[in-house]
């Protein structure tokens, strides 16, 4: 059996691949603690985002402790056992030490699982109330159109038909039906500050998505389904709306606004926009 | 022993023409070895078509070599993330550590003389063949390479030519290939699973197999679950597409004011039925890895694997766990909230087996006299990649924060690192060590190593930065940063990782030169260059036909027989009889 040269162990190669194990892992944590503005998505405008902020440090830590200690080990072990002609230490395992982190990443990870329930239950599980402001969102390649029930609080009937964008009924609505007379349809969502407001996501064509990342929220928009998604913004501004959904080739300039505003400002744009047939 | 095995090891004479021997070979190495060049050349068109993105994405106005037009439109962009995904993840990170080193090594990891059936080997290997030209062909159909991503999502896939460009015949090429790829790998899966079963020599116990072969068994048995299902989702897409059924597609879709004759399908039964197959795809790209990675650690560290028991059942647990996760890709998607909760618990379950592996592959080098050739250095780079990759998907499997983080460059970070690059680093890491084997000569080790310190750091520099775009809200697949205006302060980041992707591009041919160069010009090998201890390691290098020149071996122990107190040598072999090893103290 041929004897390999010495070459194999030395501890430049070791040093080296621990240095950038090492490097690798101080620069990471680095941008992860300094939070510089490229790393880091705006404030969350809602208490739901908040949580989702929440969850995401507390997973962040857990992860984070979990990355630098097996990382660090690594190139630990890398360096310290590299060949200088000693013998291995010879072992097959440790049945103690496979029951102690086995059970330790089910609790730590499960744990983690199942604490991020209430982020999402908080959101997802419920419907928002009776009350709350009620929007259509209907979506196709490559616009967002929002709709407002108007006046009377009810929405009129949609025939896909009468859809035809060039002479300006993107949602096809059904003139014979007066409870769509009073209808606005506008292509940027504007919502009044602290009230819930209820979302009924569509879509015409193909799949889309409704992402605001100061809301923490997106949502597919299905063709076929109608997908409710609610939320209260705490704070006035204009967020941008946009497709996370590979849509077609346009989907990169397939976005959005929206704008948060005080209640007054928000009546102010109902009124503005209310059809003139409407009798507003 | 099976009257199969036999029948297998009677191996009747060898062929003798160029393409008998070549071409339509039934040799299981000759197979492997095509399987391998298939990857290779699949990669390589994979890392252009991602090179080109990449500079697209941060010089948008710049003139590209192989793009039509020379400037790229928004189409041509889509159509090469589709492109990219489908070639790398079936064509690639399928089709190398599977039907390559899988091809090529588990029959003589377990002491057999072919696969069981080599004639269904060679068509396998023949059907894949015609996916990928299918797949290339659908560049150069009217219309072009389809731009629905490598997860074909209906009804953007399933309606004919009127969703966008390369909706038409390029979307039908693409559902052709990877229909005739899940046929070749349903195909691959039978003959693994069976050639498992039956053909191990004797004393070969399923617990004395090396880590490599339950890698390849289990994926073996994924492919074979989870293929089935793609095939049956691609033949429903063909029909929507062509017989005018409406399997994805529901009532009222309107493309370009017209309401399309369609109704009653559902389009999240194709993201089921997709995710079915693609979750457990995953698994299908890493295990073999994850089982190359434990057999290099091992033998390098000179240690027998750290509770290699546990590592078989990992192994094992993560492929079951693998089909009930599939719901974390669609917890936006409009599927019902509980039961994205309920797959989120799941998929927080698989982290489970993975940090039983990560924490046994600590276990192994931990005391050992590591031996830092290439492919040591490949295994060592697959496990702090593994880990990085592995625990950003923590954050992704909870539906909660997937609200910030799905559909951004955080998840093109994530499973790039875990089931893109880690990945690779199996197939390299595999590369170097079996190398001598399969062609009788050494690699260099120098350009070996340069490839491997400007990959290792490369990676990090390209898919690190990554998340943080991600985070901060940089969605994926977007031809064109000008539209959203939060997007464009993230361009330095992204410049920063182009430029990284195109010195860790250059890099590779690095390796290119090293293989090819090798092949003809490298130190002739040993039979047994590594002193490693599987049965591999016992034939010539190259091995003959019937893998060992009529001498069966028998096992008497396990694989990772290194460093054993009171023995001879710091390694046993798996086939040295016991007297063998007890004259030798």
């Amino acid at each position: 059996m041929r004897i390999r040269k010495r070459n194999s162990g030395s501890a430049a190669a070791a040093a080296l691949l621990a240095l950038l194990i090492v490097i690798m892992v101080v620069a990471t944590v680095y941008v992860f603690v300094t939070r510089p503005p490229w790393s880091v998505p705006p404030d969350p405008i809602t208490s739901v985002g908040a949580a989702v902020d929440h969850q995401y440090q507390l997973t962040l830590y857990v992860t984070g402790v979990v990355f630098v200690l097996s990382q660090l080990g690594l190139a630990y072990a890398i360096f310290r056992f590299r060949d200088r002609g000693q013998k291995a230490h010879f072992t097959r395992g440790n049945n103690t030490m496979e029951v102690l982190w086995t059970s330790a990443t089910i609790i730590l990870f499960i744990g983690l699982g199942l604490l991020g329930r209430k982020a999402w239950a908080d959101v997802r599980f419920t419907e928002a109330p009776p009350d709350a402001i009620q929007v259509e969102v209907t979506t196709n390649q490559f616009v967002f159109n929002f709709r407002y029930p108007g006046a009377d609080g009810k929405f009129g009937r949609l025939d896909p038909k009468l859809i035809s964008a060039s002479t300006g009924n993107a949602l096809g609505l059904d003139p014979s039906d007066p409870a769509g007379a009073d209808d606005i349809v506008f292509p940027t969502l504007t919502v009044p500050v602290n009230r819930e407001v209820d979302l009924q996501i569509k879509s015409q064509d193909v799949i889309h998505n409704f992402f605001v990342r100061e809301l923490r929220l997106q949502q597919d928009a299905v063709p076929g389904m109608v997908i409710p998604l609610h939320f209260t913004a705490n704070t006035i501004g204009q967020y941008e709306i946009v497709c996370t959904q590979l849509c077609g080739l346009g989907h990169y300039r397939m976005r959005s606004v929206m704008n948060v505003v005080s209640d007054s400002d928000y009546q102010k744009f109902l009124k503005e926009q209310a059809p003139p047939a409407s009798g507003q | 022993m099976s009257s199969h095995a036999h029948a297998a090891h009677a191996m009747p004479h060898a062929p003798t023409g160029f393409i008998s021997k070549y071409i339509f070979s039934t040799d299981h190495k000759v197979i492997g070895i095509q399987y391998y060049l298939l990857a290779l050349t699949a990669v390589m068109v994979g890392i252009v078509l991602s090179l080109l993105m990449r500079f697209h994405l941060v010089w948008p106005g710049a003139h590209l070599p192989f793009v039509v037009g020379g400037i790229m439109t928004p189409e041509q962009y889509a159509s090469l993330v589709t492109m990219h995904g489908t070639i790398m993840v079936f064509f690639v990170l399928t089709t190398a550590p599977q039907g390559g080193f899988g091809n090529y090594f588990l029959p003589i990891q377990i002491g057999a003389a072919d696969m069981a059936f080599p004639r269904l080997n060679m068509l396998s290997f023949w059907v894949t063949f015609l996916a990928f030209v299918c797949i290339v062909a659908a560049f150069f159909v009217p219309g072009g390479a389809p731009l629905s991503g490598w997860t074909g999502y209906a009804p953007l896939s399933a309606l004919n030519g009127v969703t966008g460009p390369g909706e038409g015949w390029g979307q039908t090429m693409w559902i052709f290939s990877i229909a005739l790829f899940c046929l070749g790998a349903l195909l691959g899966a039978l003959n693994f699973i069976a050639t498992t079963i039956d053909l191990r020599a004797p004393g070969m116990t399923l617990f004395r197999m090396p880590l490599t072969c339950w890698g390849w068994f289990v994926t073996a048995i994924l492919g074979l679950l989870a293929f089935g299902v793609l095939l049956a989702g691609g033949i429903l897409l063909l029909l929507d597409r062509s017989a005018g059924t409406s399997f994805f597609i529901p009532a009222g879709v309107v493309v370009n004011d017209q309401v399309q004759n369609h109704s009653g399908g559902s389009p999240l039964l194709w993201q089921h039925l997709f995710w079915f197959f693609g979750h457990p795809e995953v698994y299908i790209a890493i295990l073999p890895g994850m089982g190359v990675a434990s057999h290099v650690l091992s033998t390098f560290s000179r240690k027998p694997v750290f509770g290699y028991r546990a590592m078989a059942m990992a192994i094992c647990a993560i492929g079951f766990l693998g089909f009930m996760v599939w719901g974390h890709h669609m917890f936006v998607s409009g599927m019902s909230p509980y039961s994205g909760f309920a797959f989120s618990v799941l998929t927080m379950s698989i982290g489970v087996p993975s940090a039983i592996k990560t924490f046994n592959w600590l276990g192994t080098v931990w005391g050992g006299k590591i031996q830092l050739h290439t492919p040591m250095l490949f295994a060592l780079g697959f496990v702090s990649l593994f880990v990085s990759g592995g625990l950003s998907g923590l954050f992704l499997a909870q539906p909660a924060v997937d609200n910030l983080l799905h559909g951004t460059y955080y998840v093109v970070a994530h499973f790039h690192l875990v089931m893109g690059v880690a990945a690779i680093f199996g197939i390299f890491a595999a590369t170097y060590f079996w190398f001598p084997k399969m062609f009788g000569r050494m690699m260099s080790e120098p350009l070996g190593k340069l490839h491997f310190w400007i990959t290792f750091a490369g990676a990090y520099c390209i898919f690190m930065p990554m998340h943080f775009i991600g985070i901060a809200g940089g969605i994926r697949r977007y031809a064109d940063y000008t539209a959203v205006t939060y997007l464009p302060p993230l361009q330095p980041l992204h410049k920063f990782i182009t430029i990284a992707a195109f010195i860790t591009g250059a890099a590779q041919l690095v390796f290119l030169w090293n293989f090819f160069w090798s092949l003809k010009f490298g130190e002739k090998a040993s039979i047994n260059p590594w002193n490693a201890t599987t049965l591999e390691w016992t034939t010539a290098s190259p091995p003959p036909l019937d893998n060992f020149a009529g001498n069966y071996p028998s096992v008497y122990r396990g694989p990772y027989e290194f460093s054993v107190p009171g023995a001879a040598s710091d390694f046993i072999m798996q086939d040295l009889a016991p007297e063998a090893v007890a004259r030798a103290k």
